[in-house]
């Protein structure tokens, strides 16, 4: 699964990147494997996701999180 | 450490309070001006205290591969591309997220230049649960590590201290490349040495690494040192046969580095809920947030709008006072002419908007400084991805309703260019306050004052349909845009939601003034040249008034001053503005009552009336007055005469320019947009057949010019900086004219089609 597919609340761990337009910038700001994600919230018209990662707040749209292969955890 | 004068420059992510620190340390001596031989803002003052140490302050950025114009800026000037590189960086680090903030500060430490570490925001770190130890940071980095609290002005003296010891270059930090990857680096460094001896030594690592995960980085190399280039590409191709990810090798190594580091120095206990999470359980509320979002933006045009009237009237009262003044204390001389009608006039015009122009500026000054700039981003995302623009766009366009200027500008936060390109394109669409002379003068003058269904006002509905018509516009523009030129190009998202802050008003005060300075000095120089330069047009080449006039002119002032002696001067002044205004009533009955004073007011108004004639001739024959007849042909099918081409004419170089033109062609005195004279006289014009030259159809015709038409010369000049290319403002100038052109045409066309006058 991907983060795309986690819904708010959900706990997930990053566990690789698939295709080829993942931004850099995703990964610059600390998305990498292994690291754990919760999705929070989506924005009121269903996208962009609001992530926290490494302590903090992320929003990245979910064409780019369909990127991001993910674990779900409890 | 080079001779001279010590250089210091301020570098971090966004938010982390690097402009707060930069104001601290350098106090009010600061200054914006260009990097040497670029167009390229630059923001530097000098630390306080000190006469030869200077402080720069870099544009926020995430990382030092470089996506965004602002940090491409930050790299260029760490690198010592733009000028000397700096002799100590001072990396401003939120101590509340270490981990991202860390992963600049390691690429920084890798050009091995002397950092420290302006370990900030420690009061939000704690309020986060998190405890961060400064001494086992700075032993793991092995730099000075300084903690801090800006806002509360505390550990400024000491970061001081520490900038002025400073001289010895950072240790590179052991992070590690993996292995496959770091055996390649060697041969590429060689490579690059061999070919690019601008490149330093020591920095050589740091653009490899770039060139090999960045295709921007790579591409940029290609024509300076081809077979570096060639190197790059055989050793990604071999890579990427092994199935290794390259791209992502920088990124992982540093924070594989950072991750166990920052568990050192930190220790943390989280709370279950913080202030910034319950916050956002309303602003960014799927129901409760787009409200939100609307009822401000409602309460910023209100303030905008309504708030700054007095300080506008206020301005004007004495800028009028002024060209009084100077026309009482000043001979009757060209010289004076100029002075009163050229430059006073110039200087009011453009003064005359800073209110609201402020005000705009403060309101988004609080919005970014409270951190809802971010979630208005992160609201408007999915509508702006849909017109082909991104949620950071939002920011540039509510700027853009002040003044296009600061708008395009802030575009530079944008990572992607398609995004920035797009949104610099279609910001001059969203009506600046450069338009509102225009819009309240001739709405004032030809929609009536009534209201629809006793409720909406005319005149306001009016008004709010221009500020539509834009906006619509500009989303029309930009899906354009995005569907058929730049079809295709990726472009994405991501953006940190900062926790939010109580504003400083002082740092909003200061930026607000700092944004209005550059608007003011760039509008205000250009405004100003362009009045003196129209009022040189309209008034040459100078045209005698002949024999015959004179005459005329000379009998009428001896009969009025004759009529005028038997009556009281003051009563005789309000009815010639009863006759100015056109209170026929009013007239008739003094007629009756005071025959002496009647005969008196309407000798008065007559010579005015032969000076203006006089005037009209003269103008007709100025060089404005020349291109308006020459234009009228061509605006003849918008419903523009040559006196209204004439404005459009002078307005191309900046749009509120119409009003004082308008003003010299009817030679009403002083003008501004509210003048009931210049109303008055606008609907009195006629064609030599009798017709109106101003009907309500005509009037929204040039309203709906208005809102279309680049009519601005700094804002192409602010694109073509921006953008750093002709291309792109010429298009710009081409589609804006042509909107207006098309637009006014089928409105002025369909209206008369319809049987509207």
């Amino acid at each position: 699964m991907t983060l795309r597919d986690l819904r708010p609340g959900e706990h997930g761990v990053i566990t690789g990147f698939t295709g080829d337009t993942l931004p850099t910038r995703l990964l610059e700001m600390g998305m990498l494997p292994g690291e754990s994600v919760e999705v929070l919230r989506l924005a009121p018209f269903g996208d962009p996701m609001d992530l926290r990662v490494r302590g903090y707040r992320l929003s990245v749209r979910k064409e780019d999180a369909s990127q991001v292969r993910i674990d779900r955890r409890p | 450490m080079s001779a001279g004068r010590l250089r210091v420059a301020l570098a971090g992510n966004p938010n982390v309070g690097k402009t707060t620190i930069f104001n601290l340390l350098t106090g009010m001596r600061q200054k914006v001006a260009n990097f040497p031989g670029v167009t390229v803002e630059r923001k530097s003052g000098m630390l306080t205290g000190s006469r030869d140490v200077e402080v720069v302050d870099l544009p926020g950025s995430y990382s030092l591969h470089a996506k965004s114009l602002d940090e491409k800026i930050a790299y260029d000037v760490l690198t010592g591309r733009l000028e000397r590189a700096p002799d100590v960086v001072v990396c401003v680090v939120d101590a509340s997220n270490l981990e991202r903030n860390l992963f600049m500060v390691t690429q920084i430490m890798d050009l091995q230049l002397p950092v420290i570490v302006a370990l900030n925001m420690m009061d939000a770190a704690e309020e986060a649960g998190i405890t961060v130890n400064a001494a086992v940071l700075a032993d793991e980095l092995r730099v000075p590590v300084l903690p801090m609290v800006a806002r509360r002005k505390e550990g400024v003296e000491e970061l001081r201290d520490a900038v002025l010891e400073s001289s010895v270059g950072a240790p590179r930090p052991s992070w590690e490349l993996m292995d496959a990857v770091a055996k390649k680096v060697p041969q590429l460094e060689e490579a690059l040495g061999r070919e690019a001896d601008t490149v330093p030594a020591n920095h050589r690592y740091v653009e490899v690494l770039r060139a090999l995960t960045d295709d921007a980085a790579l591409e940029a190399w290609r024509a300076a040192a081809p077979e570096f280039s060639a190197d790059v590409e055989a050793v990604r191709i071999d890579l990427e046969a092994r199935n290794v990810h390259y791209q992502h090798a920088e990124v992982m190594g540093r924070y594989q580095w950072i991750t166990p580091l920052a568990a050192r120095a930190c220790e943390r206990n989280p709370p279950e809920l913080s202030f910034t999470d319950r916050v956002d359980a309303v602003l960014t509320h799927r129901v409760a947030g787009p409200i939100t979002f609307g009822l401000l933006l409602g309460l910023i045009f209100q303030a905008v709008f309504a708030w700054a009237v007095p300080a506008m009237d206020a301005i004007e009262a004495v800028m009028a006072g002024l060209g009084a003044v100077a026309t009482q204390v000043l001979p009757g001389s060209m010289v004076t002419d100029l002075l009163v009608d050229g430059v006073i006039a110039g200087i009011g015009n453009v003064a005359v908007f800073l209110p609201q122009i402020l005000l705009l500026f403060f309101f988004l000054g609080l919005m970014e400084d409270t951190g809802y700039m971010a979630r208005t981003a992160f609201l408007m995302d999915r509508v702006m991805k849909r017109v082909g623009l991104s949620g950071g766009s939002v920011l540039p366009l509510l700027a853009s309703y002040a003044c296009a200027i600061p708008g395009i500008m802030a575009a530079r936060t944008l990572d992607s260019e398609r995004d920035r390109i797009i949104t610099i394109m279609v910001a001059p669409l969203m009506s600046c306050s450069a338009r509102l002379p225009v819009y309240t003068l001739f709405i004032g003058a030809f929609i009536p004052q009534e209201r629809l269904l006793g409720l909406f006002g005319y005149q306001g509905l009016a008004m709010f349909t221009l500020y539509l018509m834009g906006t619509a516009m500009a989303v029309v523009a930009s899906w354009i845009l995005k569907r058929f030129v730049f079809k295709g190009k990726a472009s994405y998202f991501v953006m940190e939601l900062p926790p939010y802050r109580r504003p400083q008003l002082r740092q909003i005060l200061l930026r607000m003034l700092q944004r209005a300075k550059v608007f003011a000095t760039r509008a205000g120089k250009i405004i100003f040249g362009l009045s003196i330069v129209l009022w040189f047009m309209a008034t040459y080449p100078r045209v005698e008034a002949d024999q015959e006039w004179m005459l005329e002119r000379q009998e009428l002032i001896l009969q009025r001053d004759a009529a005028r002696a038997r009556v009281d001067e003051g009563s005789v002044e309000e009815l010639v503005e009863l006759i100015v205004a056109g209170d026929s009533a009013r007239v008739y009955a003094v007629a009756q009552s005071d025959p002496e004073r009647h005969r008196a007011a309407e000798l008065s108004y007559a010579v005015s009336e032969l000076d203006r004639q006089d005037h009209s001739r003269r103008i007709r024959s100025s060089l404005i007055g020349l291109m308006g007849r020459a234009l009228e042909p061509v605006m003849q099918p918008l419903g523009f005469d040559w006196k209204m081409s004439a404005g459009i004419v002078a307005a191309f170089a900046a749009r509120e320019v119409i009003v004082s033109t308008l003003g010299i062609i009817y030679s009403v005195g002083e003008v501004d947009e509210r003048s009931v004279a210049l109303r008055e006289q606008l609907k009195a014009d006629r064609y030599p057949d009798g017709r109106p030259v101003f009907t309500t159809l005509a009037a929204i015709s040039l309203l709906v010019f208005f809102v279309f038409a680049l009519q601005c010369m700094s804002t192409l000049a602010i694109a073509k900086r921006e953008l750093n290319s002709w291309f792109w403002p010429c298009v710009m100038w081409a589609y804006m004219t042509g909107l207006a052109y098309v637009f006014s045409l089928a409105v002025y066309q369909g209206g008369l089609l319809l049987g509207f006058q």
